[in-house]
């Protein structure tokens, strides 16, 4: 089998008097797709940042492997060269597309951007990638000069994850995509995430409280519960045999997920 | 400093060129530092200056730390050796340091300018001195100054490739056809201040030195000669310098930078060079 | 011959922490080895755990004690021992599973559902799809449906499509749960047809029969599950 993607061990953060990550350690192979569950507080969300590199825990280590085989320990790069890492090999899609979006910006400069970053300079090509994105997400490229303020939430979703593909990452992170859509919307947007996970092959983790969204979307399924991992597996397995109480409950909470 | 600079104007109420030698100096350093780091802001501790902030306080301080007695100063405002702030800042500096002026750019060893690069090709011992009303290329971009200030430290300029991507989306070109932003030595951009993009491919490799002086944000910048600067562009959509397709009225000049002109109550126009030394010379062959 | 599974001193219990932590014990010391080109109906009363063995065979419930074994990539793993990336590679490329109910992906087609295996492993999207098509069409799903989701179809059709998305890869070791339970007669034929070609193939097959007839048609072997007595 592979080596790790990336991998994380002994991670631990206090804020004062709560621990928001107690000891844990995981890890994520090329074309995985991991959910981290819990419910709010669990200390989820502060696990992808600190995967990600946008937090530095207080103890433990995260180490990538990236594209040119070298490992990166996140918490020793530069702030340059962890900018190059979310911007080539890395993405994140937020919960809210006002975090990872530029507003002001048309669709085709959002998701051109990123291909600027990294050293695009030529125009058409860069506007022909950012179109056959538009369309990659179901958007329409006739679209490509509108501002993001100009589409639905789930567009706005949709566009976020294509500015993030667009130079074809190798891990992404993202922190509850679907959350605060509706659910019809949110039903479509990650029938198209899985599609384009499995095609591009992609590592993912991904933060949800959606027990559901867990299932149609991971392989695997980590559960934390105050900071710690309390369970971890297969995706099929933690839903349909859960040992831990939390994760009975979690899962007993959700109706036929 | 402890010991009081010498006064070496006798009979004057003031120090040589204005400014005290201390602060002279402390621009000087800043000066230095501009030079070694090219297209880098330095900040420094502007003066009051015995005129409004926009009229050229950066650019009068700058001027003022490296004049000598020898020097030769020209003044120019959007070309012109004869407007009200050109004259006004000319005869300041007659006035101050007792120095020799022009309006010949041939003669000139310092040239302070606002919004122009004169015509003739600048030479070897020259120094540009611009007056720069907003040093940061980035100030419309970004709002927040802490992170402008971290993206060149971390040399990520995309933000303002976006915007150029926007405006040829938006317009079919690049919209600025002044200050538009360059890259100094590969690793800086730069506010070129507010000059036509028609003069930047002057700044490029030019054996002038170029001084950059803002006045209200405190920021001193340079590009020392012989650097390359190369105007923010496409590759499908490179930098052109424009200018009005026109020949000049009075010196018939089809290379320069013109000036549009309202000549009659009839809406009837005229070009003429925006560079009036440029265009006497023409003239009188 | 290498048994395809070998099953040893199985042990299967659940906690349920929502009711006060009642344990109570599924399987204790279960045994079972199927060779290749076998198959084997696992029979016994209702509740009595066929279907818990069913879910540890495919790696769906967790083992609390003994090993799995199955054949995979030439030797022998330990599916009961096996991390979640293993038991994803067993299930690709040695494992498969016809379910009782399809789990439908919306907006999936039932082409797609069926071609999805064979293109995790690797083969190429036209083969896929046309091994799909050609599968689907034996079991007999209107080719109007094809290109469709599964999601609106009847209970009958959403078992064709879940028997094609087990058979097309061609896995080694197969596991049934019910496969005939919603089909009528001439598609109950397909299907003994294609289980017969899979034991031909090589394939060991585990499965629940309900269908006595369909049952003793396939079987090689019954595999009886009795009820624990009660072991809280």
């Amino acid at each position: 089998m592979s080596a790790p993607l990336l991998e994380a061990s002994g991670l631990d953060l206090r804020f004062g008097a709560v621990r928001a990550l107690d000891g844990v350690s995981l890890d994520i192979h090329p074309g995985e797709v991991v959910a981290i569950v819990g419910e709010s507080g669990s200390g989820k969300s502060t696990l992808l940042r600190v995967l990600a590199g946008m937090m530095a825990p207080q103890a433990g280590h995260v180490l990538y492997r990236g594209a040119d085989g070298a490992e990166h320990q996140i918490g020793a790069l530069s702030e340059a060269a962890k900018r190059r890492l979310m911007r080539s090999e890395w993405g994140f899609v937020h919960q809210n597309a006002r975090d990872g979006l530029r507003m002001g910006i048309s669709a085709g400069g959002n998701i051109g951007e990123r291909l600027m970053a990294a050293g695009g300079r030529n125009y058409a090509a860069i506007r022909g990638a950012a179109a056959d994105w538009m369309a990659r997400v179901e958007m329409d490229p006739a679209r490509i000069d509108e501002a993001p303020r100009n589409f639905s939430g789930g567009m706005q979703q949709r566009l976020q994850i294509a500015r993030c593909l667009v130079t074809e990452p190798r891990l992404v992170f993202m922190d509850e995509p679907t959350g605060g859509l509706d659910v019809s919307v949110q039903a479509r947007l990650l029938d198209l995430i899985r599609g384009l996970v499995a095609e591009l092959g992609l590592a993912v983790f991904f933060v949800t409280h959606d027990i559901a969204a867990a299932r149609l979307l991971a392989h695997r399924i980590i559960v934390m519960r105050q900071g710690r991992i309390v369970e971890e597996g297969l995706a099929d397995r933690v839903l349909d045999d859960p040992r831990h109480a939390y994760t009975q409950l979690l899962v007993a909470s959700v109706l036929s997920a | 400093m402890n010991a009081m600079p010498p006064r070496n104007t006798p009979g004057s109420a003031y120090n040589f060129a204005y400014l005290d030698e201390a602060t002279k100096r402390m621009i000087r350093r800043a000066i230095l530092k501009a030079l070694a780091i090219p297209g880098h802001q330095i900040p420094f501790g502007a003066r009051e200056m015995p005129l409004p902030y926009g009229w050229g306080t950066g650019g009068i301080q700058v001027t003022a730390a490296i004049l000598g007695p020898r020097d030769v100063l020209k003044v120019i405002d959007q070309g012109a050796d004869d407007t009200t702030n050109a004259v006004s800042i000319r005869a300041f500096f007659a006035k101050v340091a007792g120095i020799a002026t022009t309006t010949r750019t041939a003669e000139a060893t310092i040239i302070q300018t606002r919004h122009r690069i004169p015509e003739r090709p600048l030479t070897e011992g020259q120094v540009m001195v611009f007056q720069v009303p907003m040093p940061e290329p980035l100030f419309r971009l970004e709002p927040r100054l802490a992170e402008t200030r971290r993206l060149h430290a971390l040399g990520d300029y995309s933000l303002a490739q976006v915007k150029l991507y926007e405006d040829i989306a938006k317009q079919g070109e690049a919209g600025t056809s002044y200050n538009h932003p360059v890259m100094v030595a590969g690793r800086y951009l730069m506010s070129p201040s507010p000059i036509p993009g028609f003069d930047n491919p002057k700044l490029h490799n030019s054996p002038a030195i170029m001084l950059f002086g803002a006045g209200r944000e405190k920021k001193i910048y340079a590009v020392p000669p012989y650097t390359a600067v190369e105007s923010l562009d496409f590759d499908d959509h490179p930098f052109r310098p424009m200018r009005a397709p026109h020949a000049c009225s009075a010196c018939g000049s089809t290379t320069s930078y013109l000036d549009e002109i309202v000549a009659d109550d009839q809406g009837g126009r005229i070009y003429v060079c925006s560079d009036t030394d440029h265009c006497r010379e023409n003239q009188t062959p | 011959m290498r048994p395809a599974i070998r099953i040893e001193a199985l042990a299967k219990g659940f906690t349920l922490h929502l009711q006060g932590g009642v344990g109570f014990q599924v399987l204790k010391g279960e045994a079972l080895t199927v060779m290749p080109g076998e198959c084997v109906a696992l029979t016994g009363p209702s509740g009595a755990g066929k279907s818990t063995l069913m879910r540890c065979l495919q790696g769906n419930y967790g083992s609390d004690a003994g090993h799995i074994w199955l054949a995979h990539r030439g030797a022998e793993v330990d599916l009961a021992a096996a991390n979640a990336r293993l038991v994803r590679e067993i299930r690709r490329e040695t494992l498969g599973y016809v379910s009782q109910f399809l789990r439908v992906i919306p907006r999936v087609s039932a082409r797609d559902v069926v071609a999805e295996p064979l293109l995790a492993q690797g083969t190429p999207r036209a083969e896929a799809e046309a091994r799909a098509t050609a599968l689907l069409t034996r079991l007999n799903l209107p080719p109007r449906l094809h290109g469709l989701p599964p999601a609106t179809f009847s209970g009958g059709e959403q078992q064709r499509v879940n028997l094609a998305r087990g058979f097309a890869p061609h896995y080694p070791i197969l596991l049934l749960d019910e496969p005939t339970a919603s089909l009528d007669a001439a598609n109950r034929e397909v299907v003994i047809a294609l289980i017969a070609e899979a034991k031909a193939r090589g394939a060991a097959l585990v499965g629940i029969f309900h269908d006595i007839e369909v049952r003793d048609r396939v079987a090689d072997r019954l595999h009886d599950i009795l009820p624990l007595e009660d072991a809280a």
